[in-house]
This record gives C-alpha cells, structure tokens and sequence, in this order.
C-alpha cells in the first residue's frame, strides 16, 4: 500500500464501521420493536395545543449575524494553523506579518464590539 | 496472488479488527462513563443515583439500551422522515469518527495521519450539522429554536478553542497528536528547572494555564454540557431539539453527546496533560503502560465535567454569547499574540525538523 492509502484509509475503515454500527442502532427498533401510530401520537409536540401556525418560522436576525462574524474568525483560525506549526522556521519577518494580520483583525472585532454585533438583550 | 493477500487483504483485516476492538471499547467505556456521571450526580445531591440493575447499578447503561431499542420509534407526521432518521445517525457516527486519530499510548492509533489537529477541528464543527438537521427535520417549534440557540452557540465556542489550539500547535510545532504528546515529554518547564524526570512540569498545562481553563470551559460549551446546556433547557424548549425523538434515535443523540465529551477529555489530556506520559519519569511510574496513564487523566478530566455539571447553576443564553464572544474571544487572541512574542523572543519555539 502506497502511504497516503496507510494513513487514510484506517480513517475511512473506522469511521464506517461506526456508522454501520449507529445505523444497527437506528435500525433496531423498527425491527423488533412494538409500534402502533395513531394521528395524536405523531403530531407535533406544542404543550398539548394543536399547533398553532408553521413551525418554521421567522427567526431573530442575530443568528445570521453570530454565523457570518464566526465565518470569518474560523478562517483566520485556518490562517494560522500552517503559520503555528511552522513558527520556528519563519523568523521575525513571519512573526511580524503575522502580527499586522491579526492587528487588522483585531480593528475589525473592535468595530464589531462597537456596532452592538455582538449584543444579546 | 501472494502480494496481493501480504499486501492489501492482511493489513486490511487488521485495520478492521483493531477498529472493531477500540470502538468496542470505547463504547463500553461511554457506558461506565455515562453510569459514572449519574452516580457522581447523585451523590453531590445525597442521592443514591441508579443502584438496582446488577450490583451497583453496574448494569444500569446496559438495561437501558435495552429499553431504547424495544421502545416504540416516533415519527411525527409533518418531519421530512429522511432527515430526521439521518440526524442522530450523523450525530453518532462523527462523534465516534474523531477517535480514528486519538493515540491512546505511543503508536496506538487507528490512523496516524500529520493533521491530527485539523481533522478533529473539522469533525467537530460538523457535529453542529446533526443538531440543525434534527431540529429541522422535526417541524416542531421547540426544537426549530433548540437547533437555532445550539447551532450560535456551538460556533461561538469553536473560535476560542481554535486559538487555544493554536497556541498549543505554536509550543508543539506539529498538527499530529502523537507528535504534540511527545514534544512534551522532551522540553518545558521541567527541563528549564534542570529537573528532566518532573515530567509533569514538561506538560502544557502550566506554561499555558489560562489556555487550558479556556479550553476546558469551551469544551463544556461546545459538547452542550451543563451549566451550558441551553440547547435542552427544560424549563424553556422542553427537551431541545431532541423533543420530537425517542427510541434509538434519542440514544444516538445521547450517545453521540458522550462521546464528542470523551473526546474533549482526551483533547484535554492530549494538548495539556501530556497525553500517556506518566507524571513523573522514575521507576515505579515508568513501569506502567502509557495506556493506562491515558485512560486515569481522561477520566480525570471526565472528573471535572461531572463536577461542574452538579455545582454550577445554568447560564443565561445573553449570557453565555457574552462569555464566549466578549471574554474568551479577545482573551485567547491575545494570548495566541503573547505565546508567539514570548517564543520569539527567548527562541523556545520548536526547531525546524
């Protein structure tokens, strides 16, 4: 075996034999288990009203906003993974790029602070 | 016909057995683990916790699979049925995924690939998908705003533990976990002391202190523990997005909430403890397999998530964004600063290989 398939395919093996393994599970209880469904027991659980409107309804404006600001701080994580395990070899030059990077950054993340983005009342 | 049996079927069937043996193993382990966070529930409450099935309660984990898989599953008529079965199913199937690259002693891993890091990064940001699905797919109002709160929560988290993770990569110079381990037993604050058997001191959890707590905190958040559990907070969304579940799919959600724990746990003890170094490098502590020191700081660490689930009262939703946006956020992106200046400026930081 070549090595990339030595380290890659032992994570393919496992991680399906796990989800045979969650899907036996899942499966389980449609097979040996006692179902009788009736209109009431498969209607939507609403504290014992019948539902009131759509449950997919409009929803605050903030959770876009925590998605798009965790966007872009993931992608600055994702910048900085091959920039920490190579630190030793970089020097000043690579430390200080890095460093006017993250100063940009962190201009943004005041500006956000300001705005109110990241308020929750 | 013989190189293709040396070369391909034998180390197949080995890859297979040894993922088999620790998926068996872990499982079991979630088992005592689970039964382990009851009984030091109930005895921070003066409870006795589940103490009837087998001695103990030994048996309890094991009566009540039993009891999910012979309970009627619950399909309510409005959810789009393929989803909502996928959801658990992806919720179990990649917290059990990101134990393929755990090393459990020097070598034992499944799969030793160099971006141990980044693959369990990836793997647990997708944990988000299971949650969003199941909360989707019910088409029930409860878990629709569950999946919502759970879904900004979890990413919040998962920025300042990219950082924390950062810095540790930044000490370690290397993304495979067997490698941070090891960068750990060979230089740190024991080696500075001149005092190389304090291996304990090596670990990365006294230089970078505040890192750890973050860390620790985070994972609490991350993984829907309490006092952070506001994706299944009884008093306002019922049972959260697992309000429409029941039967095996409700377990899998549980299962999957266990393991993605005990893979914090082993985070924790990989990026700080010192992975399956023992705590002092002198004789009788040498003598006892790395396996062994793995498992005790895991649940060590498993310790703590109990602990804090029994003491500590549950945050506010307002709250916890502000924790994890206001405190942990500028906190960690400093310290990923000061780490770098200070490895700059002394030259500790990892030499090129």
């Amino acid at each position: 075996m070549n090595a990339l398939l030595q380290e890659y395919l032992p994570l393919v093996i496992f991680t399906g034999i796990s989800l045979a393994m969650g899907l036996a599970l899942l499966v389980a209880p449609f097979i040996v288990a006692y179902r009788q469904p009736d209109p009431e027991k498969l209607s939507a659980y609403e504290c014992g009203f019948n539902a009131f409107d759509d449950a997919r309804m409009k929803f605050d404006v903030r959770f876009y906003l925590v998605a798009i600001i965790f966007i872009i701080f993931d992608l600055e994580v994702a910048f900085l993974f091959p920039w920490a395990i190579t630190f030793g070899q970089l020097g000043v030059f690579g430390f200080w790029s890095m460093m006017v990077f993250l100063a940009v950054l962190t201009v943004g993340f005041i500006y956000e602070w300001k705005k109110g983005a990241l308020e929750w009342d | 016909m013989a190189s293709l049996w040396t070369d391909y079927i034998w180390p197949l069937l080995v890859i297979v057995a040894q993922s088999v043996l620790l998926l068996v193993v872990l499982l079991v382990a979630i088992a005592y683990v689970l039964y382990a966070d009851r009984k030091i529930w109930a005895a921070v409450q003066l409870r006795r916790g589940p103490n009837v099935v087998g001695p103990w309660g030994l048996l309890q984990s094991f009566a009540d699979l039993l009891k999910f898989i012979l309970k009627e599953p619950i399909i309510p008529a409005g959810a789009n049925k393929g989803v909502f079965l996928l959801a658990p199913l992806v919720s179990c199937g990649l917290a059990l995924a990101a134990w393929a690259v755990i090393p459990v002693d020097a070598g034992w891993v499944i799969s030793d690939i160099n971006v141990g890091v980044l693959y369990i990064f990836a793997i647990s940001s997708l944990g988000v998908y299971g949650i969003i699905m199941g909360g989707w797919a019910s088409n029930s109002k409860y878990p629709f705003l569950a999946a919502l709160r759970s879904a900004a929560q979890m990413v919040s988290y998962e920025v300042s533990i990219g950082f924390v993770m950062i810095t540790v990569l930044l000490c370690a110079g290397s993304l495979n976990l067997g490698d941070i381990v090891e960068a750990q037993a060979s230089s740190g604050l024991g080696r500075l002391l001149g005092a190389p058997w304090l291996t304990m001191l090596n670990w990365y959890w006294i230089p970078l202190f505040p890192m750890f707590v973050i860390f620790f905190i985070s994972a609490l958040a991350e993984t829907n523990r309490p006092p952070f559990d506001l994706v299944e907070a009884e008093s306002e969304l019922v049972a959260g997005f697992m309000v429409e579940y029941g039967s095996t799919p409700y377990m899998l959600f549980m299962l999957g909430e266990y393991v993605a724990i005990a893979t914090m746990c082993a985070m924790t003890t990989i990026l700080f403890l010192g992975g399956w170094l023992p705590p002092l490098a002198v004789a009788p502590f040498t003598w006892v397999p790395g396996i062994v020191w793995f498992t005790l700081k895991v649940l060590l660490v498993f310790f703590m998530f109990a602990l804090v689930k029994a003491f500590v009262p549950r945050y506010r939703y307002d709250q916890l964004m502000r924790l994890g946006w206001k405190v942990f956020l500028p906190i960690s992106l400093a310290m990923v600063a000061i780490v770098a200046g200070v490895l700059q400026l002394t030259g500790w930081a990892p030499a090129p290989q």
